[in-house]
């Protein structure tokens, strides 16, 4: 699947002329490149010119080897604005697709470092939350070097600019976004070791192998590639393609494997933003007691005089203070005397949030022409990110430059916002992404480091800022409450149109996706950010004949962000419990009406997967039952097949999920199990009991006492993943799960107590 | 100020501070070991368990003067030497993490109780209170089995 050699739009890359011969610039590129299978983007959207897509691989000038990889795009057509935008469009041309057309024209991607101590390092432009990418990287790489997986550290970038938007993590898009260009890097750099070898050996290249970091001649002499790396930095042409393999001979990618930061975490080696070595002081800032309340007046003579204090600062969302200890900062914070001015929601709770978003939500279109109709109206409240690590920030401004820690998902944008805010060119601001405990969606927006930047150059000196548990649950972004408006039309057992009308809050996605978007070529100032969003995302993965989903924005000002699946969250998780009242409608057996309605094999696979191992149908006792539920994004499908036991309706319990899922190729398949069962816990959870309330524009849950996520009370004993063969490349994963998991706890509560619910949380 | 001396992770520990001062932030703040994490600061999230005395505790609600002359280990203290604790050992086994956040606080729960009771059923597993967002709850119970062994 080579490229024809006389391609060479390379010029911004100022590469040499033997750095031209180099094979590894006869790059295999995607290889997915002339693909014919039916799913290839290629394939469902020619227009983009997806088949002329690669990845170049080169080595940079060091003391040892180092070889990055860029990605060209020289006759990729979609700078004219793509159709892709309008409605219905997203199992052709999804939000995957987008990020990965935005990441294009860049900077390098990746970078390989081979040391002289027999290291492979790998650094990644993406951050770790928690869904394993630096383990799925480095199981990359260390397949296609032959490296030994133990000897592999993937590192994750600064914030680095010249990626321009190529360094947002989010969309389950890592893996599928970089999979290609590991491979492309690693074999590249393998090529060249073999040829600093060969060199040595004095033997033909051709004749060496690679196995366990270590490259073999055939009278058994061996080279480490520690001690091969400074020769191989001065390989100008390597003797061997750097040829990624052929996916049959892979031996690393698709085997379980256990995280590489397994061992840390266990022994609390592991560091977050708080736990780094520094001189940072600790830092609380007093906000307001309504959602963007703001400071009127503040006396703080009290609280100066407080043991530890160190300073006091007011910022944009309040007052900050920073002590010698973080419980002396929060007793000196309950000392401030603040007089507020009330947040923009003060007269708004959860009724008119949810009158305003029913009215909102517009009227059907399509008559029911003397067919058969169910219509049915859904409500979400808000939710929570809540991850287990609340929001934190180390930042230490100077008066010309600045540094942050933050486990950024957006670090570029986060960086240029910082610098903007603190008065610096935003080449003087270094933002190193950390480890972060969870995320969800949340760690996208940079909030804490605004205010850390702006605390830290108020006084004059380092600090890490923490939200408290309160901070983060009654003043963090939030999955929108939402109202969904769903009808489907039917005749003769097969239905005719579906509509849904989703009215929500507008999700903020002012961390840099929209100017993904715009780079990859969409309009998203016409439709706006969220439609084009909704567009690229939502899509009914059945036969429903004229199937319509519209968004409708109601702007009211709460902080809002994408949670774990975006809008798919709440819209199809809908639309699985729609299928399952159609069903009801129809008379029909749920299972058997999606094997005959669903639109793609690979969704019915699934499907039957789990309906078999779950033994659906089986006699369960009254009051308990069993629900299914399937989702496809990210070119990924998922199929969840649930049991509940609802006998006490105060406390209903998931007591067995069984999951299958197909991503392409699982490059991890432990990690990717985790994923899957992470996500059930998600699912339930939000499905279940797990909601924020809103109280004249205050949030009512302060902690996880009464924000109801799961314990290990609430988790099923007995969960099973079953990970589909692989068919092609990877696709999405860490968000896959989750509509379906909800959906088909739903499921099964409304088979369980013979109730369908309609608002969400179940338990209020 | 007074001054509060007790036993950390096998070494000696002293601090001047007052006495109210949660244990939490003295080991965090001041005496720099930072396995024990914050989640909620109420005693609810359980982030932060660790043993006092052996038995599981929440040191973000534990004044610093309730530890003096005890026994406190954290995450940091668990393994002997190079030697995980088996719980750890179990962890790693089934791959248990994802963000990791909650983990040290989950391995010292899970610690403590196969101490108390070597064999817990899943009732008495389900009786660990503390969260994690991630929802690895399932490999934390079968880690948990494979410990009991």
């Amino acid at each position: 699947m080579r490229v024809g050699k006389g391609d060479r739009a390379l010029g911004k890359h100022r590469l040499t002329r033997s750095e031209l011969a180099d094979p590894a610039l006869e790059p295999e590129g995607d290889p997915r490149e002339g693909d014919s299978s039916p799913d290839s983007a290629a394939n469902r959207y020619p227009a983009y010119g997806f088949s002329r897509r690669r990845f170049l691989a080169y080595a940079v000038a060091a003391p040892v080897l180092t070889v990055v990889v860029t990605a060209v795009d020289d006759i990729v057509g979609p700078r004219s604005r793509p159709a892709a935008a309008s409605p219905g469009v997203s199992g052709v041309f999804d939000l995957s697709d987008a990020l990965t057309l935005a990441a294009l024209p860049t900077a390098y991607l990746l970078k390989i470092v081979v040391t002289a101590d027999d290291r492979v390092i790998v650094h990644v432009p993406r951050a770790e939350v928690g869904q394993g990418i630096t383990t799925a990287m480095a199981v990359i790489a260390a397949e296609e070097l032959d490296a030994r997986l133990e000897s592999v550290d993937a590192v994750l970038d600064d914030a680095r600019p010249e990626l321009l938007w190529n360094q947002l993590t989010g969309g389950s898009n890592s893996v599928h976004s970089l999979y290609t260009p590991m491979r492309t890097v690693a074999a590249a750099t393998r090529a060249r070791l073999v040829t600093a070898a060969a060199q040595r050996f004095g033997v033909a290249a051709t004749t060496l192998t690679t196995r366990d970091s270590t490259v073999v001649a055939r009278d058994g002499r061996t080279a480490t590639y520690g001690s091969l790396s400074a020769a191989a930095a001065r390989v100008t042409v390597p003797a061997v393609p750097g040829t990624p393999k052929d996916p049959s001979q892979f031996t690393r990618i698709g085997q379980p494997t256990t995280r590489l930061d397994a061992r840390d975490i266990v022994t609390g080696k592991a560091m977050y933003a708080l736990d780094l070595p520094n001189l940072a002081v600790p830092t609380v800032v007093a906000r307001a007691p309504t959602i963007g309340g703001t400071v009127l007046a503040v006396d703080d003579s009290a609280a100066r005089g407080m043991p530890g204090v160190l300073g006091i600062a007011r910022i944009s969302s309040g007052v900050a203070v920073a002590a010698t200890t973080f419980d002396q900062a929060q007793a000196a914070r309950d000392a401030l005397r603040i007089t507020w001015n009330p947040g923009p929601n003060a007269n708004l709770s959860d009724a008119q949030i949810r009158a305003k978003l029913k009215a909102a939500a517009p009227p059907f279109v399509v008559p029911p022409l003397g067919s058969l109709s169910v219509s049915r109206e859904f409500d979400f409240s808000f939710a929570p990110h809540a991850p287990l690590e609340v929001l934190t920030c180390v930042a230490d401004v100077r008066r010309d430059s600045a540094e942050i820690w933050y486990g950024a998902k957006s670090p570029i944008v986060a960086a240029q916002q910082i610098a903007a805010v603190v008065g610096l060119p935003s080449d003087k601001v270094t933002l190193h992404v950390v480890r972060a405990g969870g995320s969800f969606g949340h760690r996208l927006f940079f909030d804490p480091a605004i205010e850390a930047a702006q605390v830290s150059k108020a006084l004059g000196r380092p600090v890490k800022l923490m939200w408290t548990r309160n901070d983060d649950m009654r003043h963090g972004r939030m999955r929108p409450a939402s109202h969904h408006k769903v009808r489907a039309t039917y005749l003769l057992g097969k239905v005719l149109t579906y509509e849904h009308r989703h009215a929500t809050l507008p999700v903020d996605f002012s961390h840099g996706l929209g100017e993904a978007l715009s780079a990859a070529g969409f309009d998203v100032l016409s439709p706006g950010v969220t439609q084009t969003v909704f567009a690229l995302t939502q899509n009914v993965p059945y036969n429903f004949g004229v199937a319509t989903q519209t968004l409708t924005d109601v702007p009211l000002a709460f902080p809002t962000g994408s949670w774990r699946s975006i809008y798919s969250g709440q819209t199809a998780t809908v639309n699985e419990v729609m299928v399952d009242e159609i069903a009801r409608a129809l008379n029909t057996d749920p299972v058997a009406f999606r094997g005959r309605s669903l639109s793609s094999a690979r969704t019915r696979a699934v499907l039957d997967q789990v309906t078999t191992a779950g033994r659906w149908g089986r006699t369960m006792p009254p009051g308990t039952a069993q629900g299914v539920a399937i989702h496809e994004e990210y070119k990924s499908v998922v199929a969840y097949l649930v049991e509940i036991d609802c006998r006490d309706r105060t406390a209903p319990r998931v007591t067995k999920g069984v999951c299958a899922v197909d991503v392409g190729r699982a490059v991890n398949p432990r990690g990717l199990e985790a994923q899957m069962q992470g996500v059930l816990t998600d699912g339930l959870s939000m499905t279940l009991h797990a909601g924020l309330h809103i109280d004249n524009g205050a949030v009512r849950e302060g902690s996880y006492s009464d924000y109801r996520f799961a314990r290990m009370a609430d988790s099923p004993v007995d969960i099973s993943v079953i990970v589909m063969p692989p068919t092609g490349d990877p696709g999405g994963a860490g968000e896959l799960g989750f509509p379906a998991a909800a959906a088909a706890v739903a499921n099964a509560y409304a088979r369980a107590t013979g109730t369908t619910p309609f608002s969400f949380p179940i338990l209020g | 100020m007074p001054t509060f001396t007790f036993m950390l992770n096998g070494a000696t520990a002293s601090v001047t501070t007052a006495p109210d001062e949660p244990l939490l932030w003295v080991l965090r703040d001041v005496l720099g070991v930072t396995g024990p994490k914050y989640g909620c600061g109420v005693g609810v999230c359980k982030a932060c368990t660790s043993h006092l005395d052996g038995a599981a505790f929440n040191p973000c609600i534990t004044p610093v003067s309730e530890c003096a002359g005890r026994a406190v280990t954290t995450i940091e203290g668990l393994a002997n030497g190079a030697t995980l604790h088996p719980v750890q050992q179990a962890w790693i086994d089934e791959d248990v993490a994802q963000c990791g956040f909650c983990q040290p606080g989950q391995i010292m729960a899970a610690a403590a109780l196969l101490a108390a009771n070597p064999n817990p059923t899943d009732a008495e597993i389900d009786a660990i209170d503390n969260v994690c967002r991630c929802g690895t709850y399932f490999r934390i119970r079968r880690a948990i089995h494979r410990a009991a062994g």
